[in-house]
């Protein structure tokens, strides 16, 4: 079973990034399951979600803490936050910054200037599906054509398209290294 | 069976759509708020002919469903917590004028201290109404337990509100993966709603929930207590034809490997799921625990939880909830009603969330049966 745990602040996009993410791994042939933890229902405070993907049905419902991924959408939360908490051995955290991030437990960390993407391709700091892009790319554990897939779904028209062009941009810049 | 990703409260506002009730008479609250938000737009896409009515208040919501139920068609409404502690008075009215209303509740815990987070106690302080209460483990179930509820309320021999009680967020908010049921198949299952003989029509006038003089009142509440048992009969038929027609065969209680469990864990709702990863983890180790899930809890499936504890020798219940200086309410009332010494574990107050080491620790204490109460995952540093 593969857990992935998301940080964001509310309003960010942390939630419904864990639901596309349970949406396409389904669409690739796994279970899923997506989650939310709210601390307090405002934009602007730290929240986490959770997505749990694996071959065969996921019956546990406890929050995820002990993580093979980790997905930061805010380098701001690196402050108030232990964004590494529980982190697997070998697990990788890609955190959305233009900033050196010192990193704690030898976790592999893979940037990405998702903001940057986002204002230059949405013209809004909205980072949720930049940086399913790249965990695409980074992971390997869902499937782009998935993640574009579901973008589409969720988002319809112009936004859907953006949102999609924005996350394969993500994705191949995560092969890349 | 086309499975479709969704959330809980998604699921259940599907199986209302399928349900198609005449009323929808709902107030949002955290976190049921997007079972009213799916509603509202089916009813605006018209996607269901219903009534959708926009309430001041969780009161009106349910007063609305009472005299929409007493006019003689199907009605749906949802709350939570604080909005169903609101509806208490209406609750107990809508159970004693026999108003087959059908209700999702998304478990929250209780103010004071106000939480958003989930336990029962909401659902667990409505258990005295008279109302049918099912606890579902996942999103399918709480799906399927919307069909089943009307199914069983509008049969005339019964004619009790039903509430469908599902975990906030842990379910209400939690995506995996649902078949939604085809319409045609449904429409078998759950033909409309026709009454039978009490409600409101101008052509042929009555009046109904009127007052009641000490010569008529026990009456009243004695045919309510033999319509909550007699419905463990029409549970039972409407499980066996929904599992024939769906595929999905629902009982009383769920046993996961009770049958030769020394040790039982008995609990209700979500946590039953984590709880079956834990007790697979044991009988790897050798250990013969088991789980029995009590699914339908009003009415409470007295013969069929003994039946299936007291092989045991240790039991161990979880309650999220807090009946103070008793202990958790589904713990007393096993004990109370069966032959049987069970130990009772209050978990998961608040949100307080459940992890497998907190079910382990509940298994290691159960064998040390002392039918006694015990908190299990407070804060040490706080005790």
């Amino acid at each position: 079973m593969i857990e992935v745990r998301f940080h964001g602040r509310g309003g960010q996009g942390a939630v419904t990034a864990a639901e596309i993410l349970a949406k396409a791994a389904f669409e690739d042939g796994k279970y899923c399951q997506a989650f939310p933890f709210f601390g307090v229902e405002r934009r602007g405070a730290p929240v986490m979600a959770f997505t749990r993907i694996d071959d065969k049905p996921i019956r546990r419902r406890y929050q995820v803490y002990k993580p093979d991924y980790v997905v930061v959408l805010d380098d701001g939360l690196l402050e108030v936050v232990d964004v590494f908490s529980g982190l697997k051995e070998g697990g990788k955290v890609i955190i959305n910054t233009s900033n050196g991030v010192e990193t704690t437990n030898g976790a592999e960390i893979h940037k990405v200037d998702a903001t940057g993407i986002a204002l230059d391709i949405l013209g809004v700091p909205i980072v949720n599906t930049i940086l399913l892009g790249a965990f695409a790319g980074v992971t390997g554990a869902v499937s782009i054509d998935a993640i574009i897939k579901i973008i589409k779904e969720t988002f319809s028209g112009e936004i859907g398209e953006k949102n999609a062009k924005a996350a394969k941009l993500a994705y191949e810049a995560a092969k890349k290294g | 069976m086309v499975l479709k990703v969704m959330s809980a409260n998604q699921a259940i506002a599907e199986a209302v759509k399928l349900a198609n009730p005449n009323v929808i008479p709902v107030y949002p609250i955290t976190p049921q708020t997007t079972i009213s938000e799916y509603l509202a737009k089916f009813v605006a896409d018209g996607e269901i002919s219903a009534e959708y009515i926009r309430v001041e208040s969780e009161h009106s919501a349910i007063s609305a469903a009472l005299g929409a139920s007493g006019t003689g068609v199907r009605v749906f409404t949802a709350t939570s917590s604080q909005g169903l502690a609101l509806m208490h008075e209406i609750i107990f009215a809508a159970a004693g004028l026999r108003a087959p209303i059908v209700m999702a509740d998304a478990n929250r815990a209780l103010s004071a201290p106000l939480s958003i987070w989930n336990d029962q106690q909401d659902s667990i302080s409505e258990r005295d109404s008279g109302w049918m209460q099912v606890y579902a483990e996942n999103g399918q179930e709480a799906l399927d337990s919307i069909l089943i509820a009307y199914r069983v309320s509008e049969d005339h021999s019964v004619l009790l509100p039903s509430m469908v009680c599902i975990d906030g967020f842990i379910l209400t908010h939690t995506v995996d993966p649902v078949d939604v049921p085809e319409k045609g198949d449904v429409d078998k299952f759950l033909p409309p709603y026709k009454p039978d003989h009490a409600y409101l029509d101008p052509k042929r006038p009555m009046s109904i929930g009127t007052f009641t003089d000490p010569n008529y009142y026990m009456e009243a509440r004695h045919d309510m207590e033999l319509a909550l048992e007699g419905a463990k009969d029409v549970i039972a038929n409407a499980n066996a034809e929904f599992a024939e027609i769906f595929g999905r065969k629902y009982d009383f209680i769920e046993k996961y490997r009770s049958d030769d469990a020394d040790t039982i864990i008995v609990a209700m709702g979500s946590i039953c799921s984590t709880i079956k990863d834990v007790v697979d983890e044991h009988r790897d180790n050798g250990e013969k625990v088991g789980l029995v899930r009590v699914r339908v809890f009003r009415p409470f499936p007295t013969e069929e939880i003994y039946d299936a504890i007291k092989g045991a020798s240790n039991v161990g219940v979880l309650d999220k909830n807090i009946s103070f200086s008793v202990g958790g309410v589904l713990h007393n009332e096993i004990n109370a009603k069966m032959d049987v010494k069970a130990n009772g574990f209050i978990v998961g107050l608040g949100g307080r969330d459940i992890k497998p080491t907190h079910i382990s620790e509940i298994i290691e204490k159960t064998k040390n049966t002392t039918k006694t109460t015990q908190w299990i995952g407070l804060n040490k540093e706080e005790l």
